[in-house]
């Protein structure tokens, strides 16, 4: 198993921010291509699949340097210049970044990992041509604040939990049950770890995305058929798509109200995502959540997905689980040590 | 003859050539059936499919029997079925024999599908859930409802697995409207069915899926592995198409459920 998700990334999953690994610079493709509407380099059309769809398919990678939401200081301004960029490259190549998001970029993975190790050289990196300084679009560039029914619901999830963190395994997080992992939450925000490849295959009428992490898959039917029932609940809620143009949009209801789902929102979480293949080498993402019991309004957010090599490694993230054995055990032989000392 | 007349009586001799064509491709594994193909070309398996036998409770030929857990009657007893294995005779070596009886006497305690673990190939194919099959040119991805197991199979020139794993490693290649699947590298965690029937890591499958019409599929699969078996021997069942209009794959994502029985006892103890 490859059980390196570390509890101390879950703050780090929303700072989301990791270099990306690009190969090589990303043919034909600068920060514009991500402000409107997306166009690709001269002569470039959208690849089909031979049933004529927009071809989507490959394994890609969500890193980017983009943090999520727009570090305080950036003001309103939606787009680093060229200058700015080059400067922030320079930085983060050079592991000079400082505190989290000091720059709006990466704090690189050497916070948990020697990257040398892995064959990451940073000098070598190439970076997203995405130049936005925030993943979030719109002037405001963060998450809108929290309606305060939100804040009382998830507060008091967590107030029942206080206290019996190690009690038993539902006391403990998902990603530590090996249930639902950061990374594989919906939407598909990229977040600073690792085994972020997403491979998508399309067969006639679906489209099929594979996580790496813990080989969460979806296949989504693109034919426009309606939710499911309401009465049917899942982690991963229930997307349905359609092709609009060369898009591939694919709307997920239905999730679940037993865990607190994407930045704090409930069950009533509306997700729509956008597929637009833009070049050879990207997909760009687009996503827009709401939810009317957390925020006051819908947001927004783009992420471009790069091509990338496979395979795509099975995670089998529940037969290798230790850890949560493991966390349980020592909670339970430090009570009976703190009663033997009562005892004494 | 009423004008009429010779027109319904053209109908329906129509109406009944056509349906004796479609039963006798559905029944008999009839090589006349050509599948549909995809736009590119090849045989269509594109679908939801599911088996509808015994063969996760035990391959081979079994009467009925009581379930595991006393108090829950009849609900959970095993289904009796004819068995799936050629000849029906599991070719064990004589060590290996020994060991499949211990797994059947415990299997409870044993069986990777109790804990929720990934179901490995080809038992995969014949739990009772359903699966489905996006095929796309170069790969075809096999997504299982059980665990969320999925397989992406290679159909371009072979590759070799980077490393083990519980669902293996696949390379696809037709044989005229024949998918073989040719699956190695599997880890020796899993089972083929609840009578603890087993393999080791040196399990090579090789998987025949071949459409018999429109809804139905011959699937065969050949287990080799001479570390516990003497020779090869074969498995094979139908699997029919979800037919329903809205099927889907739901979540069974299983872990929750067997979480008491893996970590239960590490519970706190009240009172502490």
């Amino acid at each position: 198993m490859s059980h390196r998700w570390h509890p101390s990334t879950a703050a780090l999953a929303t700072a989301i921010l990791l270099l990306l690994f690009v190969q090589g610079p990303v043919a034909g493709q600068t920060a514009s291509s991500t402000t409107k509407r997306p166009t690709a380099g001269k002569g470039w059309t959208t690849p089909r699949t031979p049933d004529g769809k927009p071809d989507l398919e490959g394994i890609w990678t969500n890193a980017t340097l983009t943090p999520l939401e727009r570090r305080k200081g950036v003001g309103t301004k939606e787009f680093y210049t060229d200058q700015e960029f080059a400067e922030l490259a320079r930085r983060v190549r050079n592991g000079d970044v400082g505190e989290e998001a000091d720059i709006g970029a990466a704090a690189p993975q050497a916070l948990r990992y020697d990257l040398s190790l892995y064959g990451f050289d940073l000098t070598k990196a190439t970076f997203a041509s995405n130049k936005r300084t925030s993943l979030i679009v719109g002037p405001e560039g963060v998450v809108p604040p929290m309606l305060p029914e939100a804040i009382k619901r998830n507060a008091e999830i967590a107030a029942k939990n206080k206290g019996h963190e190690f009690d038993g395994h539902e006391n403990r997080p998902l990603q530590e049950r090996c249930i639902l992992l950061g990374q594989e939450r919906l939407p598909m925000v990229a977040s600073a770890n690792d085994n972020n490849l997403l491979q998508i295959v399309q067969g006639p009428g679906w489209v099929a995305m594979l996580h790496e992490i813990n080989h969460h898959t979806r296949v989504i039917p693109t034919d426009a058929r309606p939710h499911v029932a309401p009465t049917i609940r899942q982690w991963q809620g229930d997307s349905v798509g359609r092709w609009e143009g060369n898009t591939l949009v694919v709307d997920t209801t239905n999730f679940t109200g037993l865990t607190v789902n994407f930045r704090g929102s409930g069950e009533k979480l509306h997700l729509v995502e956008r597929f637009t293949r833009i070049s050879n080498d990207t997909i760009l993402y687009q996503f827009t959540v709401d939810d009317p019991t957390t925020w006051a309004r819908p947001w927004t957010a783009e992420i471009p997905l790069t091509k990338t090599e496979g395979p795509v490694y099975e995670w089998a993230c529940h037969e290798g689980n230790t850890m949560i054995s493991n966390i349980l055990r020592g909670a339970r032989v430090a009570e009976d040590e703190a009663a033997r000392k009562t005892a004494k | 003859m009423p004008r009429w007349f010779s027109d319904s009586i053209l109908i329906r001799v129509a109406v009944v050539g056509f349906v004796c064509l479609a039963a006798t491709s559905a029944v008999g594994q009839t090589p006349t059936y050509r599948a549909p193909r995809t736009a590119g070309g090849k045989p269509d398996l594109n679908g939801i499919w599911q088996a509808l036998n015994t063969a996760n409770w035990d391959l081979q030929g079994h009467a009925a029997g009581a379930g595991p857990v006393p108090s829950l009657g009849a609900v959970f007893a095993t289904p009796p079925g004819l068995g799936v294995v050629e000849g029906d005779e599991i070719p064990y070596l004589p060590q290996a024999a020994a060991k499949k009886k211990q797994n059947q006497a415990s299997w409870v305690m044993l069986d990777p599908e109790v804990k929720c673990y990934l179901p490995g190939v080809p038992r995969a194919t014949y739990l009772p859930y359903p699966f489905q099959i996006v095929q796309s040119q170069n790969v075809i991805m096999i997504s299982y409802e059980y665990a969320g197991a999925v397989r992406v199979i290679n159909m371009q020139a072979p590759t070799k697995a980077p490393a083990e794993s519980w669902m293996g490693w696949s390379n696809g290649h037709w044989e005229g409207d024949t998918l073989v699947i040719d699956v190695t590298s599997q880890n020796d965690e899993t089972w083929f069915d609840r009578a603890g029937n087993f393999h080791s890591d040196a399990l090579h499958v090789v998987e025949r899926y071949t459409p018999l019409g429109a809804d139905t599929l011959s699937y065969e699969a050949t287990i080799e592995d001479s570390k516990v078996f003497s020779r090869p021997w074969k498995i094979s069942m139908p699997l029919y198409r979800r037919v329903e209009k809205n099927a889907r794959l739901l979540e069974f994502r299983c872990v929750e459920f067997a979480e008491e029985l893996l970590y239960g006892h590490l519970r706190k103890k009240p009172g502490n």
